[in-house]
């Protein structure tokens, strides 16, 4: 492809892109980052480790743990696998709040103050940054996430109406990050709690049209340690990366218990 | 050689799938804690008392501490005009059981989150249960039973009976 070099008659309407445009330089800043390590193969105690980078306007605080990893201290353990908000690795507790470090901008942050970053509590630390995932994935296992249908298998797809389809949208978006789980104060005390992550899987199959398990699930979630356990204190809401309405989907899973069994 | 699962499902012999019976039983939920929906039925009975008692103990402080001449009518008299009137003994027969069992069960509940110990957690309900019993006992029988003007062996007022008794 050889297109003419004459590089300034292409823009010839977009004067004011001149000034803003042409890659003004990005701002830069000092970010103290503080990190709990932990590594039993050296002590049984965590401690908090503290490294002062320089990053820029358009890093997140992914960017700020590589750097320390890549150039500082290659030590530094913790999961990252799609680093744009999508596979659900990264979930760390950050200024103690449950975030995705590849979705958190460092200059949306206090920079005044270091930068806290934990792994997410409730689940058993295993190094640094990444706790033992397995306690939650049983819980989603057991709500059955799959889809169970009876009726013989139709040649085509199985239909369903825009409104059908529109009943479980928000709890669709669930990528199993476990920011929500590791957010609940009934999770931190009580590991056997089903969990936010569940319930909300729970609820995608439940309210499917197509889905004839709903009664299964439901009888799941009745569980001492199912949907009753919930305290609506919307920490799952505020915590979920991908903006489900945590807590609403929890409380009408309770309200499917309830009429089930009226 | 016992043969698990997990040795017929993977198709390398003996070897384990990762993590597998790794996780801390802290987490995993035994087969008997299935509630037979008694955890619902908890929380349905915590809207459904919270909703009547928002009704009970506002008509309650209405009548006794604004209607008539408020805080100033309230003796032993007062009490025991109200509670001749089988109304107001089932009206504060209501309010005492759902507050008390209302109240009874919030604090099992915040007992459920906060206790980590186990043997914490059924002392501390243990000491709720029993003081819950005492009093609600203890107030059903004093609405049924309430009695300002005692007398002594040779039918004469008490003493410390309050005024009134003196007109009846």
């Amino acid at each position: 492809m050889s297109t003419p070099t004459k590089e300034a008659a292409e823009p010839a309407s977009k004067i004011d892109m001149k000034e803003s445009g042409g890659g003004g330089e990005v701002p830069s800043f000092d970010v103290t980052l503080q990190v709990r390590r932990y590594d039993p193969e050296f002590s049984d105690e965590a401690r908090w480790d503290e490294w002062t980078v320089t990053m820029y306007g358009t890093d997140r605080v992914l960017d700020a743990l590589h750097k320390v990893k890549w150039e500082i201290d290659g030590s530094l353990t913790f999961r990252r696998s799609c680093a744009h908000g999508v596979c659900g690795s990264d979930a760390m507790r950050i200024n103690g709040r449950n975030r995705l470090a590849c979705k958190v901008l460092l200059k949306d942050l206090d920079l005044s103050k270091p930068v806290l970053v934990e792994p997410i509590k409730g689940l058993p630390v295993e190094k640094d940054l990444i706790v033992d995932m397995e306690p939650f994935f049983q819980s989603y296992r057991e709500i059955m996430p799959f889809m169970v249908n009876n009726s013989p298998a139709p040649t085509g797809e199985r239909i369903q109406s825009p409104e059908e389809r529109e009943r479980f949208d928000d709890t669709t978006k669930c990528i199993l990050c476990a920011a929500c789980t590791s957010s609940c104060p009934v999770f931190w005390t009580d590991g056997q709690y089903f969990g936010p992550a569940a319930i909300v899987n729970a609820h995608r199959f439940i309210f499917d049209s197509r889905d004839d398990a709903g009664d299964m699930r439901l009888e799941v979630l009745n569980d001492k340690e199912g949907v009753w356990r919930c305290r609506t204190t919307f920490n799952c809401t505020d915590a979920c990366p991908r903006g489900i309405e945590v807590t609403k989907a929890i409380q009408e899973v309770k309200r499917a218990v309830l009429s089930r069994s009226m | 050689m016992t043969t698990t699962k997990s040795d017929a499902l993977l198709p390398a012999q003996g070897i384990e799938a990762p993590r597998s019976g790794r996780i801390d039983p802290k987490y995993l939920r035994s087969g008997s804690s299935k509630s037979g929906s008694f955890e619902m039925a908890a929380w349905v009975f915590m809207r459904v008392s919270g909703a009547a008692l928002v009704v009970l103990i506002f008509v309650h402080l209405t009548v006794n501490l604004l209607v008539g001449e408020g805080i100033h009518q309230i003796d032993f008299g007062f009490v025991a005009g109200k509670w001749a009137n089988p109304v107001w003994q089932f009206w504060d027969l209501t309010m005492l059981w759902l507050a008390m069992l209302h109240g009874g069960n919030g604090m099992r509940t915040i007992i459920n989150d906060y206790a980590e110990k186990d043997s914490t957690r059924m002392w501390l309900k243990s000491i709720l249960y029993l003081s819950v019993i005492v009093i609600i006992v203890l107030g059903t029988m004093v609405i049924f039973t309430f009695e300002p003007c005692l007398l002594d062996g040779s039918g004469q007022l008490l003493e410390s009976s309050p005024s009134f008794c003196q007109n009846v």
